[in-house]
């Protein structure tokens, strides 16, 4: 008796250490542990026994039970450890293929410039605002102290419609429209498109400006130099960035000014793109003529102002790199694809 | 402005050189654009005689010469110039000599015959474009003399843009008084003395316009020497100013012009026909100018006339008929002031552009015109000789400009530059700049009576720039404007403009930026019966007509890209359409995209499909979703769009875009080989969004049930969909349509749509009961309204 149950439960650790999958285990279970198993016919077998050894049997029916649920138990983990590790396998994917789905578009270099320029005057408190493209002669022009035949008109080259509307020259009649709705203190820029009927290398007959007009009751030349100056530093991030103002002139600034930075080309030694003199004019500028404000009603003497405009694309060529205007009026989307 | 460096110096001599003097320029705010040579670089060159010619054994063409160089012995050189002749004297390139091009002059046999340097024409030295033959010297040139030296060659061209308000600047004597105002160095002028009348000619003047021409001034000069040549430094100045030497009496005017900034004009006497008249021109009046070409003058045009007609636009251009030439022994010397006003914009009008124009519609000195008349009496005398009339004056002095004093406070200088210039320097840049300055008496500042050649000198603030330019932008501190610190109120409803660029840069679009005047076929393409808004003057005719829709300017994009092998594009532009509604015009921003290609880009686990409708429909919702309202879709045609893959877009009941593939025949004249799939939405309307209101969330199951209802083909789900949502009770939260299916098992002319109806409700789970109910209520407004039947 006691014989058998060694040799039993010793066939049985071996059955399941034999078993090849979880189905097979559970086989061999049923064979030795279920209710018609042969370890469990042994405790039934009991019956005929009297106490004592039946006592000494039972302890060594449930010794062996143990032992073969260790066994079993131990068995099933190696096989699921084994399960989890095949289908691991099964499941492995070359991560270096390309993954699914669209990739991103992106904004065209004049937005990313335009939004540049807007949020950093917009840190100092100036609303962006908008102005029609069709304009007509008197705020293109008149208020802005250019009269008909004024020279300064030859210089713009304008486009007109039959009935004597144009496309607007500049963003500056914006400040005549901001002017004429709303009285000062007032602090704006007005990004858009503009038009000149000019088209060559290193003119395009539309383009972009940003007109800025702050009008306030002690603005000076030296705050306009202060803003530009500050400003030119944070568009190119260069703490460094000399920049000089030259006088020049405009009908509707008065002083004026144009700005320099020195070029970032070649750092002012002098390069093809600064025609050898180290500068590169970047903006034109100055204060609010009295014309202008009288054109607008607004009490030369009580308020002054300055304003400011500058070519986008300019800024967006020095900015990325870019030696070619016309690229940005091509849509090539390889060129389009390097701004996003 | 061109001129030479070393006139400039015989007037000014500042204490700096070239480079520093043009950086001055530009920093008083008249913009160096250049210093060039007056020649260029090149050695060895020296005045020669030629003493005999003959012809060359071998070449035609060829002479062989003998020149005196001045080296003591006749050099030989063999000759190709058709103008070289025995005693005539001319630059000479020694055996040595450097010519420009880095051209080197060796010992040479041409043809067989020794050539021992040469003789050059202007060409070769740099000197002129294009050239005759040698280069002529005066008779007197110095044999043996340096070329370079002799012609004063080691001498700098400056090249300066004027803004339009610094005429004064637009002559030697101007930048001479500016550079002295700017260095303190002093000038030098040039005064001319009155020439004495020899004979009693005189030529009668009329003005009839006394406000256009306030002023001229004239004199006859008898019996110039026809072949008298302009000296050499006259000529070189001329050049060096960028104006071809002519003829003496042409090249002594332009001198003068340049020197004291008058433009003059001299006529030949013998072609006039009776005195001159200022007038306006009259009716079907032409005139035949000096360029060759002839106008026919507008009538609101100045000119000079004599008794036959026309002779001259004033202050623009001569006429030819009677020009001075080779022929001329007596003329009539021309200087007047026009008034800006008379001839601004009349150059343009011809298509003109002359110096004189230049000059006069900017504002000429009105007190130079006798000076200048004086002056050139006495230099074309030196060199044509002749006998001067009198001088004869017509002057309107209540018509000429007047400069009043104007009042600058102290003060207001320093509110406008915000620097405070001392006292005494604003007084002395005044002064230099020609001002008459005179303390004001009650306020603290002066009063400054600007000079007449300063038009652009009217206000207080005229004066302030002129105080600060002189001055120096540079010793203007910067500063930032304070201004007291406020949170403005922003608009939560109001969606960026950016916001939308953004979401379909995310999905896939990129931004384009096209010319809002657009080709005019294109434009025609939508809009067939529209006039479209043309522009007067276009850059060329395919950019002639204003966009009424942003396609127009974008489907060339499209084709450029595709003929560039990117074939899978969705571009997006958002700018104004420029539309014509009854008498007015609208610009109105827009919001438009345009696809075409593959929905996804190549993929190694998916197989390809080209993009579609719904792909651009998809990305139309997404924009939507940001406002918080639900646009419909309603079927419709437009031109340009295929008539069935193109809708209409509302936003409660108003249009607010469109949406559809381009029409195939707009596709293939467009030369487009895929379709092409387009949106435009009104940008504005976008904008509208919501402040989001918060709804509770359900903390009940929701329950969704799926029915199927069969319906005509040609009902739209848009339809299906709204019907079933009006007959669903409050607990219905959402109808999905998630199948279409016709064929095999529904009827012909029939579609299944399949529906989810998500039924939930906040305060309790539904029974089975009140979900059928509603499932059952929503079937039946189907079968009423749209004739549906359930599909088993
Ligand atoms: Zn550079």
């Amino acid at each position: 008796m006691a014989q058998d149950i060694e040799a039993l439960t010793r066939e049985a650790v071996e059955a399941v250490e034999a078993a090849a999958d979880l189905a097979a285990l559970d086989a061999v279970r049923v064979r030795y542990l279920g209710k018609k198993g042969r370890i469990t016919a042994q405790l039934k077998a009991l019956g005929g026994l009297d106490a004592e050894a039946r006592r000494e049997a039972g302890r060594r029916i449930n010794a062996a039970k143990e032992r073969l649920q260790a066994a079993i138990q131990a068995r099933r983990e190696a096989l699921e450890a084994e399960r989890i590790r095949a289908s691991l396998e099964a499941g492995r994917v070359d991560v270096t293929l390309p993954g699914r789905g669209l990739p991103p578009g992106g904004l065209h270099p004049v937005t990313r410039t335009l939004q540049r320029v807007e949020s950093l005057f917009e840190q100092i408190g100036f609303d962006v605002v908008q102005g029609p493209e069709i304009e007509d002669e008197y705020h293109n022009f008149e208020a802005l102290n250019i009269p008909a035949h004024h020279p300064a008109r030859a210089m713009h080259d304008t486009f007109y419609f039959p009935d004597g509307r144009l496309l607007r020259t500049h963003t500056s009649p914006v400040q005549i429209r901001v002017m004429e709705r709303q009285a000062p203190p007032i602090r704006i820029i007005a990004p858009g498109r503009v038009y000149r009927c000019d088209s060559d290398l290193t003119h395009s007959p539309m383009f972009h400006q940003v007109e800025g007009l702050l009008v306030d009751e002690c603005v000076s030349f030296s705050h306009l130099k202060g803003v530009l100056d500050q400003f030119l530093r944070a568009f190119f991030e260069r703490d460094d960035l000399p920049t000089r103002f030259r006088p020049s002139y405009f009908p509707f600034t008065e002083p004026s000014a144009e700005v320099d930075i020195q070029c970032v080309i070649c750092g002012g030694s002098g390069c093809r793109v600064c025609g050898r003199s180290g500068w590169l004019e970047v903006m034109g500028c100055g204060m609010v003529h009295p014309k202008v404000f009288d054109a607008v009603g607004i009490d030369n003497e009580r308020w002054t102002g300055y304003a400011f405009g500058m070519g986008v694309e300019r800024l967006a060529m020095l900015r990325y790199g870019v030696d070619d205007l016309r690229l940005f009026f091509e849509n090539d989307l390889r060129f389009l694809r390097q701004f996003r | 402005m061109r001129f030479s460096e070393h006139w400039l110096r015989e007037w000014v001599d500042p204490h700096m050189d070239a480079h520093a003097l043009g950086e001055r320029f530009t920093m008083a705010g008249l913009e160096l654009d250049s210093i060039e040579p007056a020649a260029p670089a090149f050695s060895g060159v020296v005045v020669a005689e030629v003493l005999a010619v003959a012809p060359h054994p071998n070449a035609d063409r060829l002479r062989v010469c003998r020149v005196d160089d001045g080296s003591g012995e006749p050099v030989q050189v063999v000759c190709g110039a058709p103008n070289v002749r025995v005693g005539m004297k001319a630059p000479f390139a020694r055996v040595g000599a450097v010519l420009p091009g880095d051209f080197r002059i060796r010992k040479a046999k041409l043809r067989g015959v020794e050539s021992l340097g040469m003789l050059c024409s202007a060409r070769e030295l740099g000197l002129a474009e294009t050239a005759e033959g040698l280069m002529e010297l005066p008779p007197d040139a110095p044999v043996g003399e340096d070329l370079r030296a002799y012609m004063d060659l080691d001498d700098r061209v400056f090249e300066i843009d004027l803004t339009p308000n610094r005429a004064d600047c637009l002559s030697i004597a101007g930048l001479a008084r500016e550079v002295s105002a700017l260095t303190g160095a002093p000038v030098r002028a040039v005064v001319p003395d009155a020439v004495p009348a020899q004979v009693e000619d005189r030529l009668s003047v009329e003005v009839a316009d006394r406000e256009a021409c306030p002023r001229y001034v004239g004199r006859v000069i008898r019996g110039i020497a026809p072949q008298a040549r302009t000296p050499l430094w006259m000529q070189e100045r001329l050049r060096r100013g960028g104006i071809r030497a002519i003829h003496p009496v042409v090249d002594v005017t332009n001198y003068v012009m340049l020197e004291l900034g008058q433009p003059m004009h001299g006529f030949d006497l013998a072609r006039l026909r009776g005195g001159i008249v200022v007038r306006r021109a009259g009716v079907d009046e032409r005139l035949e100018l000096l360029d060759g070409q002839t106008v026919h003058l507008r009538p609101e045009t100045l000119v000079i006339a004599d008794a036959s007609g026309p002779v001259a636009l004033a202050g623009i251009m001569g006429g030819a008929p009677t020009a001075v030439g080779p022929q001329t022994r007596d003329v009539f010397l021309e200087s007047a002031f026009f008034a800006p006003k008379a001839i601004a914009g009349e150059a343009r009008a011809y298509g003109l552009h002359t110096d004189a124009a230049h000059r006069f519609e900017r504002g000429v000195d009105p007190e130079l015109q006798a000076r200048a008349l004086e002056r050139a009496t006495a230099l074309l005398l030196e060199i044509t000789g002749g006998v001067p009339g009198p001088l004869v004056e017509c002057a309107a002095p209540e018509h000429l400009p007047r400069r009043l004093p104007i009042g600058l406070r102290e003060a207001r200088i320093c509110r406008v530059l915000g620097v405070a210039v001392p006292p005494g320097e604003v007084a002395r840049i005044l002064e230099a700049l020609g001002c008459r300055v005179d303390d004001s008496g009650d306020e603290v500042g002066w009063r400054v009576t600007p000079p007449g050649f300063r038009f652009d000198l009217e206000l207080e603030v005229d004066l302030i720039e002129e105080v600060g330019r002189v001055h120096g932008y540079d010793q203007i501190p910067d500063r930032m404007h304070a201004h007291a610190p406020e949170i403005r109120p922003r608009p939560e409803a109001r969606i960026a403009g950016l916001r939308f660029k953004a979401l379909l840069a995310d999905r896939g679009w990129s931004e384009v930026v096209t010319f809002s005047f657009v080709d005019e076929t294109v434009e025609r393409l939508f809009a067939p019966d529209a006039e479209p808004l043309r522009l007067a003057n276009p850059i060329s005719s395919d950019l002639g007509v204003m966009r009424s829709t942003l396609w127009s300017g974008m489907l060339p994009v499209v084709r450029r890209n595709l003929n560039r092998q990117q074939s899978d594009l969705r571009l997006f532009e958002t700018g104004l359409r420029f539309l014509q509604e009854g008498d007015g015009l609208a610009q109105r921003p827009a919001l438009a995209g345009a696809a075409t290609g593959r929905a996804l880009p190549e993929h190694w686990d998916a197989p390809g499909r080209a993009l579609d409708f719904f792909d651009v429909k998809g990305d139309v919702e997404a924009l939507f979703a940001l406002t918080g309202r639900t646009m419909r879709f309603e079927a419709a045609e437009y031109a340009g769009l295929h008539p069935g893959q193109s809708a209409r877009i509302l936003d409660g009941g108003r249009e607010i875009g469109r949406i559809g593939a381009l029409h195939p025949q707009a596709q293939s004249r467009l030369g487009l080989e895929q379709p092409v799939y387009l949106f435009e939405l009104d940008l504005e309307a976008l904008t509208r969004g919501r402040v989001p209101r918060f709804e509770p969330l359900s903390r009940f199951p929701a329950i969704r049930r799926d029915v199927a209802v069969l319906v005509d083909s040609h009902v739209p789900a848009g339809r299906i969909l709204d019907v079933a949502r009006a007959a669903a009770p409050d607990a219905v939260r959402e109808v999905r349509v998630f199948d279409v299916y016709a064929g095999e098992g529904v009827p012909e002319g029939r579609k299944s749509v399949a529906l989810g109806l998500i039924l939930q409700d906040l305060s309790r789970t539904l029974t089975d009961d009140e979900v059928d109910a509603a499932v059952a209520g929503v079937i039946e407004r189907l079968r009423r309204d749209v004739g549906a039947s359930l599909r088993e």
